[in-house]
């Protein structure tokens, strides 16, 4: 009988209530992010190809898109990168000494209080960076251009009033500090005591045992972390749109100057108050890139993790 | 190559907690020591004591003296990073490291003494420990693979490959066997009346059978109480122990009759 009414259920297996709610409710949110996320795209790209196709002399840049953008996606891309270099090892380094080196009880109270650096709106940030940090950066970045100006990246003339694409970079490296430094951490708890000790009783310091157990077993924590912490700092707007002293259509490798590209979360945040008609769509189109871009540099994580998977501690 | 081990009076606590009391076991040079006694008695806490393992553990102290051929191994200017260098161990449950593939599983060890090696080099001491450990045959062919593929029998052979490969004086067993299959197990066995002729040899095991096996000495470790310390009970040759011990409570444990 059961069988000619569902004829595919197993046998012997009864479907009861609870486990088909439960099922459904994680279905229906599933289906949801995937709504809410193809809803995003589909007005980006609604509201943004009449930008994208707009003519030089409609829009307030007077520039056609690509030209327009690009300096806005270098900034970008510059911003996080250095911003990333910057936190990654300062994080990686905070949750090993949380994790694995400080004594239980320090190693809260700094957990608490690198998460509390997270609790600080970005405004705040944003008002730190350019009242206290960037006066505070200028003399630094006249020694960089008076010792390390042959590097490109500190060729001059160093900024006056410190207002550099290098500020919003350490900025917002302090920013996506507490997001990283949570992940290492939980991930480095996580290493199996059995790793732990192996190294040990081969005869590891403290350090090698973090290289051979903790690092590799973190490999993959470690590069989400990263993705998460680079995913903020792509979108992060307020504090990049207060500290950064912008000269539109700027492209040059130069960190240290008074000359430099905005990113295109806060060219969008300064603009957008005062545009209208096309330029609207160009500054939406703007942000497509940007969402564009945040899809591929998470595709490219996942696929560094995945590329070594039999070898994670996983299996 | 191989040395002694002399243990006097050797307590070792957790904080204020004696863990292990009043242990003085001599230990030959090229033989095997069988650790028996039931679970909590100290025996693994002793064993990790003689490569100054439970220090891993915060608090773990030692009253006493463990002499590596008359060498202190608690002196003050005896590092534990150099002690595990010179004892190796090998764990209840196979542990290469998941990231590593064989051939640097086996290395791993000579890679933290920083030695800079040529190719040639690396691949006679990755053979040699292979060999030793029994596992060459089966895994010459796939040493680029990651260590955790092998069956847990393999991945614990791996395990004393890579423990051998920095030749230690002394190798330490924990349960080594406890998580394998009979077959995998004989294979260990067999491996340890090898590796007698070249290593001093502790184990620690819960199989009595295999106590009787594979160690010329056997030391039985007690709990006079619970909540209090655990004790060598006695130690001597193995066939005296398995057929005549001193102890009622040796006796007892080894006949399977408790209490």
């Amino acid at each position: 009988m059961t069988s000619t009414l569902a004829p595919r259920r197993k046998r012997g297996t009864v479907v009861r209530a609870g486990d088909r709610i439960f099922s459904g409710l994680s279905t229906s949110a599933g289906i949801l992010i995937l709504l809410v996320l193809a809803g995003v795209a589909a007005f980006l790209t609604i509201e943004g190809v009449p930008g994208i196709l707009a003519n030089p002399d409609e829009v307030k840049s007077g520039q056609s898109f690509w030209p327009y953008v690009w300096p806005l996606v270098y900034g970008t891309l510059i911003a996080a990168t250095v911003a990333l270099i910057i936190a990654t090892p300062v994080a990686v380094g905070v949750a090993l000494f949380i994790s694995h080196y400080s004594p239980r009880k320090l190693g809260q109270i700094l957990g608490y209080l690198v998460d509390l650096l997270a609790a600080v709106p970005s405004v705040v940030y944003g008002l730190w960076g350019i009242q206290f940090l960037a006066p505070n950066m200028v003399p630094v970045y006249t020694w960089l251009e008076d010792n390390l100006g042959f590097v490109p990246f500190f060729a001059g003339p160093a900024s006056a009033t410190g207002r550099t694409i290098m500020t919003a970079c350490i900025v917002l490296a302090v920013m996506i500090l507490p997001i990283m430094t949570a992940i290492c951490r939980e991930i480095f708890l996580q290493t199996p005591r059995l790793h732990e000790e192996a190294a040990l009783a081969l005869g590891a310091t403290r350090w090698e045992m973090a290289r051979l157990a903790i690092f590799p077993y973190a490999r993959s924590g470690i590069v989400s972390a990263a993705m998460l912490g680079l995913g903020r700092a792509l979108g992060e707007t307020l504090a990049v749109a207060m500290v950064l002293s912008v000269t539109a259509g700027t492209v040059t490798a130069n960190l240290i100057s008074s000359t430099n590209p905005s990113t295109i979360a806060a060219n969008i945040a300064l603009s957008f108050g005062e545009a209208s008609g096309k330029t609207v769509n160009v500054l939406i189109a703007s942000g497509l890139v940007l969402f564009v871009i945040t899809f591929l540099v998470n595709f490219a994580a996942r696929s560094v993790v995945d590329r070594r998977k039999e070898f994670s501690g996983a299996n | 190559m191989a040395k002694s081990i002399d243990v006097s009076d050797l307590n070792i606590y957790y904080g204020d907690f004696l863990a292990v009391e009043d242990v003085t076991i001599p230990i030959a040079a090229k033989s095997v020591t069988a650790f028996i006694g039931p679970s909590g008695c100290g025996k693994s806490t002793f064993l990790r004591s003689l490569n100054r393992m439970h220090e891993v553990i915060r608090g773990a102290r030692v009253e006493g003296k463990v002499l590596i051929d008359g060498q202190d191994l608690y002196g003050a200017d005896m590092d534990p990073v150099n002690v595990r260098r010179m004892i190796g161990m090998v764990f209840q449950r196979p542990n290469p490291f998941p990231t590593m593939s064989i051939y640097d599983n086996v290395l791993a060890g000579q890679k933290l003494n920083s030695k800079r090696m040529k190719k040639s080099e690396s691949d006679d001491i990755v053979e040699r420990s292979l060999r030793s450990a029994g596992l060459w045959a089966e895994v010459k062919d796939r040493l680029d693979r990651p260590g955790s593929g092998l069956s847990g029998g393999q991945q614990q052979r791996l395990c004393i490959a890579r423990a051998i490969s920095v030749e230690p004086e002394i190798l330490l067993m924990d349960e080594p066997c406890s998580a394998l299959d009979p077959i995998s197990t004989s294979v260990i066995e067999d491996l340890i009346h090898e590796l007698k002729s070249q290593y001093t040899i502790v184990i620690v095991t819960h199989n009595m059978q295999q106590a009787a096996r594979v160690s010329d000495e056997t030391a039985f470790f007690n709990l006079s109480g619970v909540g209090k310390p655990g004790r060598l009970i006695e130690v001597g040759r193995t066939e005296t122990i398995f057929s005549n011990p001193t102890d009622p409570a040796t006796e007892a444990y080894i006949q399977g009759r408790f209490g």
